[in-house]
C-alpha cells in the first residue's frame, strides 16, 4: 500500500529488518496496517441454509472479544462477512470483492463445498491464503496443487471409514443400508464406505439418496428396513436425523446405527426424536456436546459458555454451530498470534501450516489441532461414542485418520 | 416388490401433510384467484408463533385456537399492507410481491426464532405405531383434522353467504361491487383463512418432519402439484390430489426410478395428467365467452 | 378454451407501434452513444467491478430470454433458471471434456437450448396460468436434479461440479481476462438483443403479442397460434441458455448448486422490476437482480434476505409496471 509509507511505517519496517531481516515490513502486506488486520469471509446469511449464519456471527463475537482485549500485537481485528445464498456465483463476487476491493490480509471459514469449489483456483493463483473452511470435504487438503487452501474439521469421507471399519471388524459380513442427502455432503459417506469396503460395497451396501427438499425420509427408511440389513449408516442433516432415529426405532429395526456427527446434538436431535428412542446410536466427534452433564462444570465449556452470555447473548446455546465456531476461531486466533508481526500472506500460511498440538476449549479431550507444510488436515482425530439415552459415552481410543 | 404396502401407507402419511397445505392453495384461490407463493414459508412462521405460546405455558389447545386467530390477522395485514397498494397492477407484479413476501417471511423465521431443529407436540400422541407399525396417531388425529378444516371449508364456502360473497368477489369484482360486495375486505378475509388453514397445516405437519426454519420448503411444491392434479378450485380435489401425489412420488422414488429422480418423475406425470385434462382431475373446466 | 385465468394483459405499451420511425442518423447516433456507454466501464472500473458488471450483463441477457416467451407471449414461466443452467453446463461439458474453444459452443448450447424450450413448449399450449407456472416452475426444481444423477455423473461431474476456463483475450488486443470477459459478454449479448429487437418489431413479433392480448381474435385473423407459441418458448430458452454459456466461462464453474430454483426467481424478480415487456427493461433488470442484494446487505448484516424482499415490494409499490414503465412515463411527458 504505497499511499501508507508513514514515518512510522518506516520506522517500523526498520525495526523489523533489525530484529529478523527475513521478515517483510507488516506495512507492505494486504489487508494490514499499523493497528488492523483485515479478515475476510462469506456465509448464507440469506436463504434455505441461513441456518449457518450463526457461525459468522459467533466469529464475529470472538474477534470482538479480541478487540476489547487489546487485539493481537497491538492491530485490531476487522473481520468482514458477506452473503453469498450458498451460490457459487455469488461466492466468487463477494471473494473477489473481499480481496480486490476491501483487500483483505486472507480469507476464513468460507461456508460450504460448491461455494467454496468456486472460488478454489482463483485465490490459489493469487495466492491469498483459504484458510478453515467450514466445510468437511476431504479436497481442501491438497497442499501439493493448493498450497493456499486449507479445511479444518474432520472430512465426512474420514468419518464415514471409520465407521465401516468399526462395523467390518465387529460384523464382518454384515448388509448394511446407507441413507446419505444427494449433495457433495452425503455422497461423502457413501465414498467412505466404499473406501474401506471395496468390491464388496456392490453387494454389501443398498444405498438410498433422499433431496434437502423431501418433507420426510419415510419411504427411504421403509425401502431400507425392508432390506433387513444389520448395518445403518446415515449422511444426513438434523431434521432428517431426528426423524430418522424416531421411525427406525418405531418401526422395531434395530440395526447397529450411525448417525453423521452433523447431527447428533443432544438437544436438537435427540432429545427431539425420543432420547430413549436413539439408545445405542453411534457416531465419532471431535467437540464436546454442550448438552452433555459431564461437561457441566468443564473449563472448557465454561469459557465458552461466559463468551456466549456476553458476545452473542441471544445465540441459541444448544446449537453445536457455536461450539464448532468457538473451535475454529480459536485456531484462527492462535495462528494470528503465532505469526507475530509479520502479517504477510506468506507467514500467515506459513504459519497456519505449522500448528502443532493446539488444544481448543469445545474440542474433546485428547483431540488436537495440527498442521504441517505436507499436512492440511488440522484435525485428523475423532472418537466413537454411543447414546445411552441422556448423553454420548465415549468408547476406544482416540482414532487418527482411519488408515484405509 | 419389497414392503409395497409400507410404501403405500407411508406416502399417504406424507401425502397427508400435502394434502392440508394444498387445502390452504385452493383456500386462497378460491377467494382471491391467486396462488401464494409464501404460503408455506408463512405456515411455518404460525408453527413457530403455535411454539412460541405453548412454551411460554399455554395448554396445547389454546394455543392452538390462539395461533389460528392471530395468523388469520397477519393474513388479513398482509392483504391490507401488501397487495392492496398493487391491486391494479398486472398479475406478474402480483407474483413479483409474493417473492417479496417469500424472501421477507422465509428469512424472517429463522432470524426471529433461531434455526435449530425443535420438537413440536402433537396432541394425538401414541405410544409406538398403531395398526402393526403402519402409522402413528398422530398421523391417524392430523388426517381426521384436514378432513375436518375441509368439511368446514366446504360448508362455510358453500352454505354461507359470507362465502358465497368471497367467492363472487374472485370470481368477478367488478359484478361482485356492483351488487354491493366489499370486494376489498372479501380478499383481506381470503387471505386471512388462507393463513389460518396454513397454520394449522403447520401444526399438523411439525410434529411428523420437526419444526425448523426449511420446514415447508419442498412441501409447497408437492401441495402445489396435488391441489393442481385435484383441480384448483375444488377443495375436495385438491385433499385427493396431495394424497395421491404423497403415493405416486414414493412408488416412484421405491420402484421405478430411484430416489435421485422421485420428485422429477412425480411431476412429469402430474404434468403429462394436466395436459390431457387442464384443469386437474376435479377442476371445472371454465369455458369463457368472447 | 380452459383457461383459469390467463396471465396478464399488459397492453399498455404496444400501441406504440403506430411511432413513426425514428431518422437513421438517430438511430446510429443512439446505438454509438449506446456502445460508448457499454466499452466505457472496461477501462474506467477496476477488476472487481468490471466482473460484477458482467455478470448483470448476463443475468441482463438471461431476463430478455424470460421477457420473450412471458412478457410479450404471455406464457409464465418460473423454470427459466433451468435453462440457464442448461446452457451453462453444454458449454462446461463440451470444454472441460471436449477441450472445445468457448465460441465453438455457443452454438451447441443454443441449440440444445431452443430444442428444449421447444418442448417445453407443447404442454405449454395447453396449460395456461397457474398451471403452466407450475410446469416451468418443475422444471427449474428437476433440472439440477437431474444433472446430478449417476447416469451421466461421468459427464457433468455430479454433485462436485465442472470446472472451466475463461477464454484469453487475443494477443493483438491490449485486455487483460477480465476486460475480455466483459467484451464477449457484451458482444454476445448485444447481438441478441438486437436479434430480439428485431424480432419483437417483426410481424412475428406483433402476432406474438397479439396471442397475448386476445388468443381468440389472433386465431380468427389466421395465426398459427401452436407454431408461435412454441417457436417463442424456443427462442427464449435459447436466449436464457447462452446468457447460462457466458455465466458459466465467467465463473469458470459449474455446479448443481449453481442453479437452484434462486435462479428462476431472480429471472423472473428481474424481469418485473425491469419491466415486462421491455427490452431496456431486461437491462435494468439484470443490474437489480444483481446489485440490490448487495444493497441490502449494506443496510442488515443479520437478514439480508428481510431487506431485500421489502425493497423489492417497496419497488413495485412505487413502480408497479417497473423501470420501463417510468421510462414509457416520462417519454410520454417528453412528448407532448
Amino acid at each position: 500500500m504505497p499511499t501508507m509509507t508513514t514515518r512510522r511505517s518506516l520506522l517500523a519496517g526498520a525495526a523489523g529488518v533489525l530484529a529478523a531481516p527475513n521478515i517483510a515490513p507488516a506495512q507492505e502486506a494486504p489487508g494490514v496496517t499499523a493497528n488492523e488486520v483485515r479478515i475476510g469471509s462469506t456465509n448464507a446469511l440469506s436463504g434455505p441454509v441461513s441456518s449457518y449464519s450463526v457461525i459468522s456471527r459467533a466469529l464475529s463475537g470472538m474477534f470482538k472479544r479480541l478487540n476489547d482485549e487489546g487485539g493481537v500485537n497491538g492491530r485490531k481485528v476487522n473481520f468482514l462477512v458477506y452473503d453469498d445464498g450458498y451460490a457459487p456465483p455469488k461466492t466468487l463476487e463477494q471473494t473477489r470483492r473481499l480481496v480486490e476491493q476491501d483487500r483483505v490480509a486472507f480469507l476464513f471459514n468460507q461456508l460450504g463445498t460448491p461455494t467454496n469449489s468456486a472460488i478454489h483456483r482463483y485465490v490459489n493463483q493469487r495466492k491469498v491464503p483459504h484458510l478453515f473452511l467450514a466445510t468437511g470435504a476431504d479436497k481442501w487438503s491438497n497442499p501439493k496443487e493448493y498450497p493456499w487452501t486449507m479445511g479444518w474439521q474432520p472430512s465426512y469421507r474420514t468419518e464415514a471409514q471409520i465407521y465401516a471399519k468399526h462395523f467390518t471388524a465387529e460384523k464382518p459380513n454384515a448388509r448394511v443400508a446407507l441413507l446419505y442427502q444427494n449433495d457433495d455432503f452425503g455422497k461423502d459417506y457413501v465414498n467412505g464406505l466404499r473406501d474401506v469396503l471395496g468390491p464388496r460395497f456392490d453387494s454389501a451396501v443398498r444405498a438410498v439418496s433422499h433431496e434437502a427438499t423431501d418433507p420426510t425420509i419415510d419411504s427411504q427408511i421403509v425401502s431400507l428396513a425392508a432390506t433387513g440389513a444389520e448395518v445403518l449408516v446415515c449422511g444426513i442433516t438434523p431434521r432428517f436425523a431426528a426423524q430418522a432415529i424416531r421411525r427406525v426405532h418405531d418401526i422395531g429395526w434395530k440395526p447397529m446405527f450411525f448417525m453423521t456427527n452433523v447431527s447428533i446434538s443432544g438437544s436438537v436431535v435427540m432429545q427431539p426424536a425420543g432420547a430413549e428412542k436413539g439408545i445405542g446410536v453411534i457416531t465419532s466427534d471431535y467437540r464436546k456436546d454442550q448438552g452433555d452433564p459431564a461437561w457441566a462444570d468443564d473449563p472448557g465449556m465454561n469459557e465458552w459458555r461466559e463468551f456466549m452470555r456476553k458476545y452473542v447473548p441471544d445465540g441459541e446455546l444448544g446449537d453445536n454451530n457455536y461450539t464448532y465456531a468457538y473451535g475454529a476461531g480459536t485456531t484462527m486466533i492462535h495462528v494470528l498470534r503465532q505469526c507475530g508481526n509479520d502479517l504477510s500472506r506468506e507467514n500467515v500460511m506459513r504459519q497456519a501450516s505449522n500448528i502443532s498440538a493446539l488444544e481448543a476449549p469445545t474440542l474433546l479431550p485428547g483431540i488436537k489441532v495440527g498442521t504441517s507444510p505436507t499436512n492440511f488436515s488440522p484435525i485428523r482425530q475423532m472418537q466413537l461414542q454411543r447414546w445411552d439415552g441422556r448423553s454420548w459415552q465415549r468408547f476406544g481410543s482416540i482414532i487418527e485418520g482411519a488408515q484405509v | 416388490m419389497e414392503g409395497l404396502p409400507h410404501q403405500i401407507v407411508a406416502g399417504i402419511a406424507t401425502g397427508g401433510i400435502y394434502a392440508s397445505v394444498a387445502l390452504a392453495l385452493v383456500m386462497i384461490y378460491q377467494a382471491t384467484h391467486h396462488v401464494n407463493f409464501a404460503q408455506g414459508e408463512m405456515a411455518t412462521f404460525s408453527t413457530f408463533i403455535a411454539l412460541s405460546l405453548i412454551q411460554a405455558g399455554f395448554p396445547y389447545w389454546i394455543a392452538f385456537v390462539l395461533t389460528v386467530v392471530i395468523s388469520f390477522a397477519l393474513g388479513v395485514a398482509i392483504e391490507r399492507l401488501l397487495m392492496r397498494p398493487v391491486q391494479n397492477a398486472p398479475v406478474l407484479t402480483h407474483v413479483g410481491v409474493f417473492i417479496g413476501l417469500l424472501l421477507i417471511v422465509g428469512n424472517a423465521t429463522g432470524w426471529v426464532f433461531g434455526y435449530t431443529t425443535k420438537v413440536f407436540p402433537s396432541p394425538f400422541e401414541s405410544e409406538g405405531l398403531l395398526f402393526g407399525g403402519l402409522v402413528s396417531g398422530h398421523e391417524l388425529g392430523s388426517t381426521v383434522v384436514t378432513l375436518a378444516v375441509l368439511l368446514l371449508v366446504y360448508l362455510f364456502f358453500r352454505h354461507t353467504p359470507l362465502g358465497l360473497a368471497m367467492r363472487a368477489a374472485a370470481y368477478n369484482p367488478v359484478s361482485s361491487r356492483l351488487v354491493g360486495i366489499r370486494v376489498g375486505w372479501m380478499l383481506a378475509l381470503g387471505w386471512g383463512l388462507a393463513a389460518a388453514v396454513g397454520a394449522v397445516a403447520g401444526m399438523m405437519v411439525a410434529p411428523v418432519v420437526f419444526l425448523d426454519p426449511t420446514m415447508m420448503l419442498g412441501i409447497l411444491l408437492y401441495a402445489f402439484a396435488g391441489a393442481l392434479l385435484g383441480g384448483i378450485d375444488n377443495p375436495m380435489g385438491a385433499v385427493i390430489g396431495g394424497f395421491a401425489v404423497g403415493v405416486l412420488e414414493n412408488l416412484a422414488g421405491a420402484y421405478v426410478v430411484g430416489t435421485e429422480l422421485k420428485l422429477t418423475v412425480a411431476l412429469a406425470i402430474i404434468i403429462g395428467v394436466l395436459v390431457v385434462k387442464p384443469s386437474g382431475l376435479f377442476g371445472r373446466v371454465v369455458l369463457s365467452r368472447v | 378454451m380452459s383457461a383459469t385465468e390467463d396471465v396478464p394483459a399488459t397492453p399498455v405499451l404496444v400501441q406504440e407501434a403506430a411511432r413513426p420511425a425514428l431518422p437513421a442518423w438517430q438511430l446510429g447516433a443512439i446505438l454509438a452513444l449506446g456502445a460508448a456507454v457499454a466499452l466505457v466501464p472496461m477501462f474506467a472500473l477496476e477488476s472487481f467491478q468490471l466482473f460484477q458488471l458482467t455478470m448483470a450483463v448476463i443475468m441482463a441477457l438471461a431476463v430478455l430470454g424470460l421477457n420473450v416467451v412471458t412478457g410479450y407471449n404471455g406464457q409464465i414461466s418460473l423454470g427459466h433458471g433451468a435453462f440457464y443452467a442448461v446452457g451453462a453446463y453444454c458449454t462446461a461439458v463440451l470444454m472441460s471434456h471436449g477441450d472445445w474453444s468457448f465460441w465453438a459452443t455457443l452454438p451447441v448450447s443454443a441449440a440444445v437450448c431452443a430444442g428444449l424450450g421447444f418442448l417445453v413448449g407443447f404442454p405449454a399450449l395447453r396449460l395456461g396460468g397457474l398451471y403452466l407456472a407450475l410446469t416451468t416452475f418443475s422444471l427449474a426444481v428437476a433440472v439440477p436434479q437431474i444433472l446430478k444423477h449417476k447416469a451421466i455423473e461421468d459427464w457433468t461431474g455430479g454433485v462436485q461440479g465442472l470446472f472451466l476456463v475463461k477464454p484469453d483475450p487475443p494477443s493483438w488486443l491490449p485486455l487483460n481476462a477480465d476486460q475480455w470477459m466483459y467484451l464477449v459478454a457484451l458482444i454476445v449479448s448485444a447481438a441478441l438483443f438486437f436479434l430480439a429487437w428485431n424480432l419483437i418489431r417483426s410481424r412475428i413479433g406483433r402476432a406474438l403479442m397479439a396471442i397475448r392480448d386476445n388468443p381468440t381474435a389472433a386465431e380468427a385473423m389466421g395465426m398459427d397460434i401452436a407454431s408461435l407459441k412454441t417457436r417463442a418458448f424456443a427462442v427464449s430458452a435459447m436466449i436464457t441458455g447462452v446468457a447460462g454459456s457466458l455465466g458459466a466461462v465467467a465463473i469458470e464453474f459449474v455446479a448443481p448448486d449453481s442453479f437452484t430454483f434462486a435462479v428462476s426467481i431472480s429471472l423472473f424478480v428481474g424481469m418485473v422490476v425491469g419491466g415486462v415487456a421491455s427490452i431496456l427493461g431486461s437491462i435494468f433488470g439484470g443490474l437489480f437482480v444483481l446489485f440490490v442484494p448487495n444493497l441490502a446487505e449494506e443496510i442488515s448484516k443479520a437478514a439480508p434476505g428481510v431487506i431485500y424482499g421489502a425493497i423489492l415490494i417497496g419497488f413495485l409499490f412505487v413502480l408497479p409496471d417497473g423501470f420501463a414503465g417510468l421510462l414509457r412515463r416520462l417519454a410520454a411527458r417528453w412528448r407532448r
